[in-house]
């Protein structure tokens, strides 16, 4: 079976993305094939996780975004502040899906957990376990494509590393097309095929050792610094 | 066993019950204060039923909706947030009632904390109706309205209709603050929604704890304070929500 296909399963072309009147992204055009990992590598404030939404047809766009027809996404948002309001078991949480218990139990095992972690309370869950639930939750569905919004604070660095080989195995194993928010770059070079630095303009795109320039990051970063200059007045 | 006590009983566990239920979806909706101007909201109705010898609920409910009518018209007329829009809509409610209903003094009380002793036979079946009714919706609808109070986005990449099932509960909160009336008055139905659930909330450890336990509190509360209604003469209203939350006190020391 030849599982990488030529044809794109998605295509972006000059996506535009307005939030109350204020332009978060401008002129984003870019492709993506099946099992490629994609990386939006850019600073705070630059428009990684409204891009995701728009991907997502949550918030309104101008342009095209074409997914190829009968595809199922699943979607790790970065956080769920609310869900501690509620007193909820990780198998509630799957649950909420109408998910049945063996599947349940087994994509617990695919992410590296055990089964007692269904009976925890998710508000007691370290931040590590919960990110990894959230992946389950996610895959428990069988989507073809995964859109990760990485945490910006609270993963401890061991449990971020082993976040992201656990994302390349189920890249490996399920030939998952994943689309990956990050700040990182080490995250970018040692996982993606492609990349796309966006600082609402996109500054550079394409495979990660060739446009990761330090001409190009400089760029990337250099306007984060103005941002802030200009936001604390 | 007078028939009477008996009417009592089934109504104030039936309602206290179910209150319970949906209160549960309150508390992870964030909203267990918004609940009480809806109370106030039916203050009017309750006005209306007892001058005219109408069904309080009934008008009740309908001054509620009359109520979230007005406050989703001024939430698309201004960007004000909803929780300023419903302290003028329910501040209006308690003007109304002492400008246009003249109540007097026993009849001030029954609408503010309720009074059970009036509960007939068809107030029985009005409320077993409703409340095996409600319970229904509140079931149907609790999975939804959790994932919904989670985060939305999820939802709706579940495709859930985000309106649709807000809307239902809304619905339900509605007829039950109007059903609560009946029983521990205007000013007080608010509280047999967020009190148990609240309880519970500490106690509980998964989803089924927490509905569970927020009902058994709800119908506790409800049969404790109508038996000390019927050995003090005192009013059930405001014994039932003392109950309730005694439990909540309780519920302080063994917190999950």
């Amino acid at each position: 079976m030849s599982e990488k296909s030529d044809l794109p399963i998605l295509i972006v072309k000059n996506l535009k993305v307005k939030l109350e009147n204020k332009e978060i992204i401008s002129n984003l055009s870019f492709e993506l094939k099946k099992g490629e990992i994609l990386t939006i590598l850019g600073p705070n404030g630059a428009g990684k996780t409204t891009l995701l939404k728009s991907l997502l047809s949550l918030i309104p766009f101008e342009g095209e975004i074409i997914w190829q027809k009968g595809l199922k996404i699943g979607y790790i948002p970065q956080r769920l502040p609310f869900i501690k309001d509620v007193p909820m078991s990780v198998e509630d949480f799957f649950k909420l899906k109408n998910s049945s218990k063996e599947k349940i139990e087994k994509i617990i095992e695919e992410i590296g957990l055990n089964k007692d972690f269904l009976n925890k309370k998710i508000g007691n869950l370290s931040s590590g376990q919960f990110q990894r639930i959230l992946i389950a939750w996610a895959l428990i569905d069988d989507p073809d494509v995964l859109l990760f919004d990485e945490p910006t604070s609270g993963i401890d660095i061991s449990g971020e590393e082993t976040i992201y080989s656990l994302l390349e195995k189920i890249n490996k194993e399920r030939k998952l097309t994943i689309i990956l928010i990050t700040h990182d770059l080490s995250v970018v070079f040692k996982f993606s095929d492609y990349v796309i630095c966006l600082n609402k303009n996109v500054i550079c795109q394409g495979e990660p050792k060739e446009v990761l320039t330090s001409q190009n990051l400089e760029k990337l970063y250099d306007k984060e610094i103005k941002i802030y200059q200009h936001h604390k007045h | 066993m007078d028939f009477q006590f008996l009417y009592i009983l089934i109504t104030g566990i039936l309602i206290g019950g179910v209150a319970g239920y949906l209160g549960t979806l309150t508390i992870s909706k964030r909203m267990a204060l918004s609940i009480d101007p809806l109370g106030h909201l039916a203050l009017p109705g309750v006005a209306l039923g007892l001058l005219y010898g109408l069904d309080i609920s009934l008008c009740a409910f309908l001054f509620i909706i009359l109520g979230m009518i007005l406050i989703w018209y001024f939430e698309i007329k201004t960007k004000l947030p909803t929780e300023t829009l419903t302290a003028i809509v329910f501040t209006l409610g308690v003007a109304i009632t002492f400008l246009f209903f003249p109540l007097d003094h026993d009849e001030l009380e029954q609408a503010f904390i309720g009074d059970i002793s009036k509960v007939n036979f068809s107030d029985v079946l009005f409320t077993l109706f409703l409340s095996l009714l409600l319970f229904f919706i509140v079931k149907k609808i609790y999975q939804k309205i959790i994932l919904i109070n989670i985060s939305e986005d999820l939802a709706k990449i579940e495709k859930i209709n985000i309106k649709k099932y807000n809307f239902l509960y809304l619905l339900s909160i509605a007829i039950i603050v109007a059903l609560g009336t009946k029983i521990v008055g205007g000013l007080l139905s608010a509280a047999l929604v967020a009190i148990p659930a609240a309880t519970s909330r500490n106690l509980s450890k998964n989803l089924s704890q927490f509905s569970f336990l927020s009902v058994l509190f709800g119908i506790l509360s409800a049969l404790i304070g109508i038996f000390l209604f019927k050995i003090t003469g005192i009013q059930a209203g405001p014994l039932i929500i003392l109950s309730s939350v005694f439990f909540f006190f309780i519920s302080l020391f063994k917190l999950n």
